[in-house]
């Protein structure tokens, strides 16, 4: 069990922390994913666009291998990130999504309290000492800003939080286990204007210690909080760039009509 | 022509529904009439303290601890088998199975319920406890104990079947959830889905001691007709069921207070399956509030 608490990515400072090499991903015989190539640098957020059915969420997805649980799933071509394969045949999956949190779409709190969800991940890793799960819950609620709200019902129901909340609480829940990586799928498209300019200031104060891809439907947000922003579109990565240089001035006549809502 | 047509569908499944309720009052009726003529010449105390049950002989004792005891001993021991089996089923068949076999495992599983209760009792007498006497030297003939396991065999479907329905009801966003923080499969199955739908269980297991302790046939077959205050399951029992059946199909004189203790028997057990099925009931509206 003792190499399983080593880190199979290892922590190495480069430029690009993920890459996809002819990426290709197929649901039986649909192709989604029509061979993708692309670079994702550390520390910065890249957003992903692009609409409906454009594939970006199955290719957020192939950094954790959350894709695996799709029936009829196919890939071809390689994921890396810090340079290791992570589609190689004997990698340990958890090991993996443990360096690459994720935050979903609809919060996704566990139904229990708000400590033991913010404890999940370090228990399952078999992390008992009582005063540091405590610090460490602490901690992670205090990154996302949640802690002065809840710090006197810490043992409340979680599912008794408000969406917003609820979706801070996710965030702490992944934070607690200290990736590296944070894949983000819409994560505010379920909340009110208020709790996503939280979560938006909260994603950028995140940058510093973590990569951030982040899927979004909200160009204004795209364009708001990214570093960097890639528009997808059947299947196919159209154009990939400095926010500011692609909601400015794309290269593509495609982006632009999306970006300026011609369609989409 | 139309409205009329409709009126007398009305009535008809109206009366439908009132046949049932009035069936079921008149069940109870019965059974406290002829309770409560068994209570003005058995007093209650002795029906709940005494440790002998001999209304047949001459000596009569009224107390219904030995079939209770019977009862509770042999639900006991099924449901000690069903549940960790039947859980275990249903985790397997919601988490691991490939859908595929879902589809033909759940229908052969709930065949278990289907077997006549008659043919599980033969079966507990003659091929579960000489297959036990092998490894058990001192069980006699009919026993709580192989009546116990094969009742456990025909409720495991009661628990898996429902189990399974509440697992699979749990969100996907909550296996997810579990999943992208680096949750194995066990983990997830244990930490996350089965406290998530700990009600749903709860339920299946509420319904299958319900089903237990108003099983008949295979405990008046396997687990003898010797009304004892034991926990041994070793040595012959009776239970409250066994008990009714025994007396329905003996020569005992209708309208004696020996015909009138099985409906104090059966409102006992009635009582007890009554309280269950309410618990089971209000853990499921609770339930269902938590989802909706």
């Amino acid at each position: 069990m003792k190499e399983n608490q080593e880190n199979i990515v290892k922590p190495v400072k480069k430029k690009h922390k993920l890459q996809a090499k002819e990426v290709k991903v197929f649901y039986d015989d649909f192709m989604a994913i029509k061979g993708i190539d692309m670079n994702i640098r550390a520390n910065k957020i890249t957003a992903f666009i692009g609409p409906s059915g454009c594939g970006k969420s199955t290719f957020l997805r192939l950094f954790n291998r959350m894709n695996d649980y799709v029936d009829g799933f196919r890939m071809e071509g390689d994921i890396l990130i810090d340079g290791e394969n992570i589609y190689r045949k004997n990698i340990n999956v958890e090991q993996l999504r443990k360096q690459v949190g994720m935050v979903f779409q609809k919060p996704n709190p566990f139904p229990k309290s708000i400590y033991e969800n913010v404890a999940y991940g370090l228990k399952i890793q078999g992390i008992k000492d009582k005063t540091y799960l405590k610090d460490k819950v602490e901690d992670s609620l205090k990154q996302v800003g949640l802690w002065n709200e809840v710090k006197d019902n810490i043992n409340r129901s979680a599912l008794a939080l408000s969406g917003g909340q609820q979706q801070r609480l996710c965030i702490a829940r992944t934070l607690a286990v200290e990736p590296s990586i944070i894949l983000m799928d819409e994560p505010t498209s379920a909340l009110d204007p208020i709790s996503t300019a939280k979560i938006e200031e909260l994603i950028y104060e995140l940058k510093e210690k973590y990569t951030i891809v982040i899927v979004t439907h909200n160009m204004q947000q795209a364009g708001r909080i990214s570093d960097y922003t890639a528009f997808f579109y059947l299947g196919e990565l159209i154009e990939y760039d400095k926010s500011k240089k692609l909601f400015t001035n794309p290269e593509k006549q495609q982006t632009e009509n999306y970006i300026t809502g011609r369609f989409g | 022509m139309r409205k009329i047509k409709e009126r007398v569908i009305e009535k008809g499944l109206q009366a439908s529904a009132l046949v049932t309720i009035a069936v079921t009052v008149g069940i109870i009726l019965v059974l406290s009439i002829e309770a409560i003529r068994f209570f003005s010449e058995v007093s209650i105390i002795d029906f709940l303290t005494d440790t002998q049950w001999t209304p047949l002989y001459t000596d009569k004792h009224f107390g219904i601890l030995p079939l209770l005891s019977g009862t509770l001993l042999t639900s006991f021991i099924a449901i000690i088998f069903a549940v960790p089996v039947g859980l275990s089923i249903s985790i397997y068949i919601s988490e691991y199975a490939p859908r595929s076999f879902r589809k033909t495992i759940k229908p052969a599983l709930e065949l278990l319920a289907a077997v006549p209760t008659v043919v599980y009792g033969f079966f507990a007498l003659t091929v579960v406890t000489p297959f036990l006497q092998s490894f058990i030297p001192g069980l006699s003939g009919f026993n709580s104990l192989s009546a116990g396991l094969v009742m456990g065999i025909m409720i495991i479907p009661f628990i898996s079947s429902l189990s399974e329905d509440a697992l699979h009801a749990v969100p996907n966003s909550l296996r997810e959830a579990a999943y992208g923080m680096g949750s194995t499969k066990l983990q997830n199955s244990f930490r996350v889905l089965v406290p998530a739908a700990s009600s749903g269980i709860i339920v299946s297991i509420i319904l299958a001691i319900s089903r237990a302790i108003g099983e008949t046939m295979i405990v008046a077959i396997a687990a003898g007709q010797q009304p004892r205050l034991t926990f041994d399951p070793t040595v012959p029992v009776e239970t409250i069921t066994a008990y009714i059946v025994q007396v329905s199909l003996g020569d005992v004189q209708h309208g004696s207070l020996e015909y009138r203790t099985i409906f104090a028997a059966g409102i006992t057990l009635f009582i007890f399956t009554f309280l269950l099925n309410t618990i089971s009931y209000r853990i499921r509206k609770k339930f269902r509030e938590k989802y909706e």
